[in-house]
């Protein structure tokens, strides 16, 4: 076995190993030759010292790597670099969404802003605020839930606790597909249904049943999960009792799985809160308070955020108002995905 | 290449717990070193300090020396990776790349250095299988994935992998816990026919089996569960088992605990 | 959130009660069969809601196609409520293709990266944090990414679009002529910011499955870190982030507002991808539905069909894609 020719002994385990500090003192030179190359070309541009940064690190990393610790290691150096790039990269834009919304946000945000609507200000004016449109989304996304949850949850028990066969089978396919339906289509769904076939006008309620479709899978697919972690030693001791099933479902499973389900729900409330296509569509949006969900344009939170921004003339104080609400929005939404952790969490099966 | 492994004063820590403690002993060339033990006496730790494997675990971290010849592997600029090229491991459980085809996974390690010339390759990768006995077996197949063998199969064609890039010492952690007798057997048969090249350590918990295949043994154990493990003795295999010095390894030997 | 639902995808349902369907079907309890029939009612609701989408659609599709004197593939006109209406998609087809695949190419390495980054670079902790706040991040609704964009994102991309000019303006597909930078590129910049979460959130949790035994096998043959993940776990986690691209790009396709917010639209195709121009399928409908005649929201809605069935497509193929991965991963793990 001698092949010494193919696989050269190092005769020491000692490679050349640069030091632990190396890649820092290169990020710091490549984020010092960044700026000082933007400043003597005057780009304006963060994003381009961060670009010429970035390239000499990954290949300032390579290079003097390369040449001491040999081609393996300058390898994992370069690979350790992207990967760190990639990740700052990432962070920029990511960091500055949040940043902006919440820098340009606050300026209006008060309780002024929450409690008064558009009703008499114009869309070029300071002034007015969301109320309407709190009420709109708070109907709108109300309605979707009470219509989801309870043929989601429904849906899921059959899957689990009955589903067998072409039926199931198909059921559990076509959940998977309308998991993939872009918002528009659903919109453009109740549409044809509604307001082109039925003659309806635009109202809160078309919009909820657009919501609807894409709320019912994520509640199906969660809630399916959860009733698939309750232990079947369960079931079989409440049956065993001379339970009927539907009671032990009832009692046993969907007590059991309560707190995943609500996680469930919140999340699927979270994402259907910010969608924006349907509510365009169907519900239009309006700068008047319409506390009627069944009938009339009513104003969502996300729509106002179009609204404020389309409408805005490229006035200032619209602009205020749009990243108010977005802020809004968010905290609405990261407040319900934060809960509906914290229950995960407390309810975690043990 | 088989070399001698000296290790002196070795404590292994994972995060804060101290799971060995003040360990001395050496493991001559061309031999096999068993160790034996109740579970969690940090045998299998103290194994994988040998090729700087413990400290990939999180928290887990090396104090004290292992002398290599005459290089100390935890000292100033010892590259970790050049280590595990020089002390070759086979795991537990047999965990061929599943991706990869037999024959992609007795080159992996050739591969990371680089030997790329295909008569060179086959070569090495059929004289590897056959010192893993099982060459026979899987010449029509090597294409096939790794993964499709059966459990002995599988773990030969990891020694096989683990001998291609011919190491100086060869660990093996429990290398037949997952198979049955007759695979067992074959493994054993393997590691008679290794030390011939190969210093190898095997960790066992099948008493019988240390008898078989090593010439000396190792007995660690432990005060209590949350002290740290400690060597309790290391002697010629035959001594141990017929008359240990110690009175806890008689004890563990003819079943009284563990 | 996608990401959850792509990842259960993966888990193994358990092994189901043994005739469940049979005691169902032999029980005589009333309250037993009122609860099936509500239960399965439910299932069937779901089937006739999708079948009533596609109906709907098809329906309302024929009726504005039936009349189109131009062709529906290659048309690059939209002027379905002149007469004869003349309308055709070839536009928001390139608009829609070009920019997710801008999306996607920058998207899919950088979310590889950032996964890699939270499994196997960071720290511990670190990694945690950041995979839970990309995790949230997840759930930012796209409107507020379309506001972004438009007003914070736009303005700083002249000095890059700059540049691009500058040295490869010449290809004429990255010339600028200086105006604000609304175009398709920039809505592929924004469509890849969108989507990285969930592609960073699936690939992360495929990369945590990689079995610890195989990046062990891989380290004691004596290979680095990026050896590790090129031999141990990239292999394993290929189809995973195959699939979880495919999830980006379907959510990337049927993206509207923030395209609409971004993109300054021209309907027409531009050699360049830095000059205004183009759009999408979700983009136009959107931008169009409100002033459209009844024969243009049927044409409108002919090309929400087409954009179903692409997101369809490309969705159920990811999801092939996961559960060919199931029938060979189980072995050694």
């Amino acid at each position: 076995m001698s092949h010494a020719s193919l696989t050269p002994r190092r005769s020491s385990l000692r490679g050349a190993t640069l030091p632990k500090w190396f890649p820092w003192a290169v990020a710091a030179a490549s984020v010092a030759l960044g700026l000082a190359v933007s400043a003597a070309a005057g780009l304006q541009s963060s994003i381009q010292w961060a670009l010429i940064a970035a390239v000499c690190f990954v290949g300032g990393n390579y290079g003097v790597s390369a040449r001491v610790e040999g081609r393996r290691q300058a390898k994992d150096r370069v690979a350790t670099s992207l990967v760190w790039v990639a990740f700052l990269l990432a962070v920029i834009p990511l960091a500055s969404l949040i940043w902006e919304t919440l820098k340009r946000g606050v300026k209006v945000l008060d309780g002024y802003f929450l409690s008064h609507s558009m009703g008499v200000v114009s869309d070029t004016e300071p002034g007015g605020g969301i109320y309407h449109a709190l009420i709109g989304t708070l109907e709108q996304v109300g309605l979707a839930t009470l219509f989801s949850v309870p043929v989601g949850v429904l849906t899921a028990i059959y899957l689990v606790e009955y589903g067998r066969g072409r039926l199931a089978k198909a059921v559990t396919f076509f959940v998977d597909v309308m998991t993939g339906i872009p918002s528009i289509v659903a919109g453009l769904f109740i549409l044809s249904l509604w307001v082109l076939i039925l003659d309806m006008g635009p109202s809160g309620i078309a919009g909820s049943f657009a919501l609807s479709i894409l709320m019912i899978p994520v509640v199906v697919r969660s809630t399916e999960e959860m009733l698939k972690l309750v232990p079947n030693e369960l079931r079989e001791a409440s049956l065993a009792l001379g339970v009927p099933k539907w009671r032990t479902i009832l009692k046993v499973v969907l007590p059991t799985s309560l707190g995943g389900i609500t996680t469930g729900v919140m999340l699927a409330i979270a994402r259907i809160t910010g969608e924006t296509a349907p509510v365009l569509l169907l519900v239009w949006g309006t700068n008047f308070i319409n506390t009627n969900p069944l009938s009339g344009p009513q104003a969502s939170l996300p729509m106002y955020i179009y609204l404020q921004y389309a409408n805005s003339g490229g006035e200032g104080a619209a602009y205020d108002r749009a990243w108010a609400a977005a802020l809004t929005l968010i905290a609405f939404i990261m407040i319900l995905n934060l809960a509906a952790r914290a229950i995960a969490r407390w309810k975690a099966p043990r | 290449m088989a070399k001698r492994i000296d290790v002196s004063g070795l404590n292994a820590y994972y995060g804060s717990f101290l799971a060995i403690e003040d360990i001395s002993m050496a493991v001559e060339p061309h031999s096999v070193t068993a160790f034996i033990g109740p579970s969690g006496c940090g045998k299998s730790t103290f194994l994988r300090t040998l090729n700087r494997m413990h400290e990939v675990t999180p928290g887990g971290r090396v104090e004290g020396k292992v002398m290599l010849d005459d290089e100390n592997l935890y000292g100033a600029g010892i590259d970790p990776v050049a280590v595990r090229r020089e002390v070759g491991m086979v795991f537990q459980r047999p965990n061929p790349f599943p991706t990869m085809s037999v024959y992609d996974n007795v080159a992996a390690g050739l591969r990371l250095n680089g030997s790329h010339r295909k008569a060179a390759l086959d070569d090495i990768v059929e004289k590897s299988l056959r010192g893993a006995n099982l060459w026979n077996e899987v010449k029509d197949r090597l294409n096939k994935p790794g993964s499709g063998l059966s459990g002995g199969q599988q773990q030969r064609l990891c020694i096989a992998r683990a001998i291609a890039v011919e190491p100086d010492v060869l660990l093996m952690d429990e290398p037949c816990s997952a198979l049955d007798p007759i695979s067992t057997l074959a493994i054993e048969d393997l590691i008679g026919e290794l030390k011939e090249r190969f210093t190898i350590v095997i960790v066992t918990h099948n008493m019988q089996q240390a008898a078989r295949v090593s010439d000396r043994t190792a007995f660690f154990n432990l005060a209590a569960v949350g002290r740290p493990g400690k060597l309790i003795e290391i002697d010629d295999t035959e001594r141990i088992f017929s008359n240990p010095s110690v009175q806890a390894t008689e004890d563990y030997i003819s079943g009284r605990f563990g | 959130m996608d990401t959850t639902t792509a990842t259960h995808q993966q888990t193994e349902p358990p092994t189901p009660e043994a005739g469940a369907e049979r005691a169902a079907r032999g029980a005589t309890r009333p309250g037993d069969r009122i609860f099936l029939g509500l239960s399965r009612g439910s299932g069937i609701l779901v089937l006739i809601v999708m079948a009533a989408i596609a109906a709907f659609l098809t329906y309302r599709s024929v009726l504005a196609l039936s009349e189109n004197e131009a062709d529906f593939l290659t048309s690059f006109e939209w002027d379905p409520s002149g007469s004869p209406p003349r309308f055709g998609i070839a536009v928001l087809a390139f608009g829609t293709v070009v920019s997710s695949v801008i999306a996607m190419a920058i998207a899919v390495p950088v979310a590889v990266g950032i996964a890699l980054f939270i499994t196997h670079y960071a720290p511990r902790k670190l990694g945690g944090t950041i995979a839970y706040v990309i995790d949230l991040l997840a759930a930012v609704p796209s409107i507020v990414y379309g506001l972004w964009g438009a007003l914070a994102l736009v303005p700083h991309l002249n000095g890059l679009y700059g540049w691009l000019d500058d040295y490869f303006g010449w290809t004429g597909v990255l010339s600028w002529s200086g105006g604000p930078a609304r175009s398709l590129f920039t809505v592929g910049i924004l469509l890849a910011i969108m989507i990285l979460p969930i592609i960073t959130n699936v690939s992360r949790e495929v990369f945590r499955q990689v079995p610890r035994t195989h990046e062990e096998a891989a380290l004691a043959l004596g290979a680095t870190r990026w050896e590790v993940i090129r031999m141990a776990v990239l292999p394993f986690g290929r189809s995973g982030v195959i699939s979880a691209s495919m999830l980006g790009l379907g959510r990337a396709l049927g993206e509207t507002m923030a395209v609409a917010m971004v993109l300054s639209p021209v309907f027409d195709i531009r050699a360049s991808l830095l000059e205004p121009g183009g759009g999408t399928f979700a983009q136009n409908i959107a931008s169009k539905f409100n002033e459209a005649t009844v024969m243009g929201q049927d044409a409108l809605i002919a090309s929400g069909l087409v954009l179903f069935v692409i997101t369809l497509l490309v969705n159920g193929a990811a999801r092939l894609i996961i559960a060919r991965r199931k029938e060979y991963s189980g072995a050694n793990a």
